[in-house]
């Protein structure tokens, strides 16, 4: 289990978050919805282990999350991120095998194993990339590649996931595809799962939780009915919604209000 | 590129391939050793000659025969397998760190590092013939060091930062070699201005033997942290966030691949193009795994510098043209056509 317990991160004179606390349960998602600029990232970038609060802890496990060697930070979280650019040609199967490394054996040539071809074959599967396994990364779609991202996370077999805008490329399909397979493994593997994401309808289906940040501080932490309410939302983002539920699943439904031209 | 197939084993790389790949290039750098023994501005016949090698004994040469390959050719040649080693799997190791398939000991330089480094110890310390190597690494070290810290910025280094400045630390480093090049008296600077463009015939026991031993341990060292490489490769902060210590792996290598440059050009100048030529053309060939990459890098320039230096001595034999001419000669344009085909 992952835990910020009041956390302050800072960029030299910058405070990007100020006395957040949150609580990663087994088995949860937990949404990170926020205006840009509101410390989610950062307080992503905290809980792997990136970064360093200034005040506060990240506790693992119960123990401080800086006493664990990098190695086994790895094995038990896992992030996905924006990719970086590729410049060297590999395979999606080369690429979804490196989440493995974390599991090597500590003899470094360390070449990989049937066991670690059968979870990235797996994978692959699960985030619908088998027939491309053979390709070079650069030539698959942006849509395609966030998927290879994601099914590298998933090779590491951590039981905490951390998804900075997991869904930010994709098309319909695929964005609940990817949210379903989050959310069948925190429900069936107990993992847990912290995602940020702008889409706050996405949020509001797949979660069990939401933290609504803004200026590095919480504004709201709870259920998504709780939290996705007119209000809060209007303080965070400064923009005016019109919350109702959702007729086929009752979660809750954000429709912001543009203001209309008038016609004539 | 066309897509593979889906069979496994070309999807990725594994030992098999790795193994096969690096015995087939042994078998190459072999063949190239004794075409370098043989030919050369006097011919030596081939039967005898192989048997001389292998036995050790006689085998029907010439006492004149046996001094030139015992003495002359073979200690040249040993050098110049250890150099391109050397500087093969430094490119390998560079371009995987710092993410950019331009990278190379000469560009970055840290190979003006060492000839400064060198130069100093030539200068200053030329009675202990261990400065040599020892300041060349350190040369090369401070200017590998200078040129990361020159290239970082918030996003990382990115690849026109490391040109530029690699730029800078190669130019700079270029007039301090001018600026000792003047404490010298004419007849040195001559002999050093070729020395500086890759010289393999002043080789003595003691520097080849560190140059073949440093050669073959720092690329295993290399060859040790390739997987973590592999990730590296790919982005830092991915490689940080699936398990590689990366600072720790960051030093080791740069470590490694300084030592390894600072060696060759303490045993023979500066010889150009072969970190940045070799490593590429294997990766077109072989794939990017540098579990494959580094090793058949290693052979690969062995051959190749093996390769230049037997033309170096026979194009305008009895005159000899510096092995780094030569490299830059074959490198520029392979380079080139490999930027075409992309």
């Amino acid at each position: 289990m992952l835990e910020a317990r009041n956390i302050t991160v800072t960029y030299g004179e910058r405070r990007a978050l100020t006395g957040v606390s949150l609580r990663l349960k087994a088995g949860t998602v937990t949404a990170i919805v926020g205006p840009n600029g509101a410390g989610k990232s950062s307080l992503l970038r905290a809980f792997n282990g990136t970064i360093r609060p200034a005040h506060g802890e990240i506790i693992l496990d119960e123990l401080p999350l800086r006493s664990y060697s990098r190695r086994a930070v790895s094995r038990r979280i896992a992030t996905v991120a924006q990719e970086a650019e590729l410049r060297f040609p590999v395979t999606v199967m080369e690429f979804v095998l490196g989440g493995r490394y974390a599991r090597a054996s500590a003899g470094a040539w360390g070449w990989e194993s049937q066991h670690d071809l059968k979870v990235a074959q797996e994978v692959l599967r699960e985030t619908e990339l088998e027939t491309l396994s053979g390709r070079i990364m650069n030539q698959l779609s942006g849509g395609e590649r966030q998927r290879a991202v994601l099914a590298r996370a998933l090779a590491t077999e951590a039981n905490i996931l951390l998804l900075d805008e997991p869904t930010a490329n994709l098309d319909l399909g695929h964005q609940a595809t990817i949210l379903a397979l989050v959310r069948a493994r925190c429900d069936q593997r107990g993992a847990s799962a912290a995602v940020i994401t702008h889409d706050i309808n996405l949020a509001a289906q797949f979660a069990d939780s939401v933290l609504l940040l803004k200026n590095g501080q919480p504004l709201a932490l709870g259920a998504p009915s709780q939290v996705l309410t007119e209000s809060m939302i209007g303080a965070a983002f400064g923009v005016r919604v019109l919350v109702d539920a959702h007729p086929l699943t009752g979660v809750p439904r954000v429709t912001p209000v543009h203001e209309l031209r008038r016609s004539l | 590129m066309s897509s593979r197939l889906q069979i496994d084993g070309s999807m990725r790389t594994t030992l098999r391939r790795t193994l096969l790949v690096c015995g087939l290039l042994t078998v190459l750098l072999i063949f190239v050793l004794v075409l370098a023994a043989v030919v050369g501005s006097q011919r030596l016949p081939l039967g005898p000659a192989l048997c001389a090698l292998t036995c050790k004994s006689v085998c029907g040469l010439s006492p004149e025969q046996q001094a030139i390959l015992f003495d002359i050719r073979l200690p040249r040649i040993l050098l110049a397998a250890a150099v391109g080693m050397c500087l093969a799997t430094a490119g390998a190791a560079y371009q995987a760190l710092l993410r950019n398939p331009l990278a190379e000991p000469y560009l970055l330089g840290v190979s003006n590092g060492a000839a400064v480094g060198t130069m100093v110890a030539l200068v200053f310390f030329g009675a202990y013939e261990w400065s040599r190597p020892l300041m060349a690494f350190a040369g090369a070290l401070i200017a590998s060091f200078a040129v990361y810290q020159l290239a970082r910025s918030r996003a990382g280094a990115s690849p026109e930062r490391l040109i530029l400045a690699g730029v800078i630390v190669t130019t700079f480093l270029s007039s301090a070699i001018v600026f000792i090049t003047t404490l010298m008296d004419a007849t040195r600077i001559r002999s050093f201005t070729f020395w500086l463009l890759g010289d393999l015939s002043g080789a003595t026991s003691k520097l080849l033997t560190v140059a073949i031993v440093v050669s073959i341990l720092g690329t295993a060292v290399l060859t040790a942290y390739a997987r973590p490489l592999n990730l590296l490769m790919l982005g830092e902060r991915d490689a940080f966030d699936l398990g590689v210590e990366v600072g720790r792996v960051r030093l080791i290598v740069f470590l490694a691949a300084g030592l390894l440059v600072g060696t060759s050009v303490a045993s023979s100048g500066s010889v150009g193009y072969v970190g940045l030529v070799v490593p590429h053309l294997v990766r077109l060939s072989f794939g990017s795994d540098n579990r494959l990459v580094i090793p058949a890098s290693a052979l690969t320039g062995s051959a190749f510098v093996i390769f230049a230096d037997m033309l170096a001595r026979t194009l305008i034999a009895p005159r000899e043209l510096p092995v780094g001419a030569i490299t830059a000669l074959i490198g520029a344009p392979l380079f080139i056509y490999l930027l075409k085909r992309g």
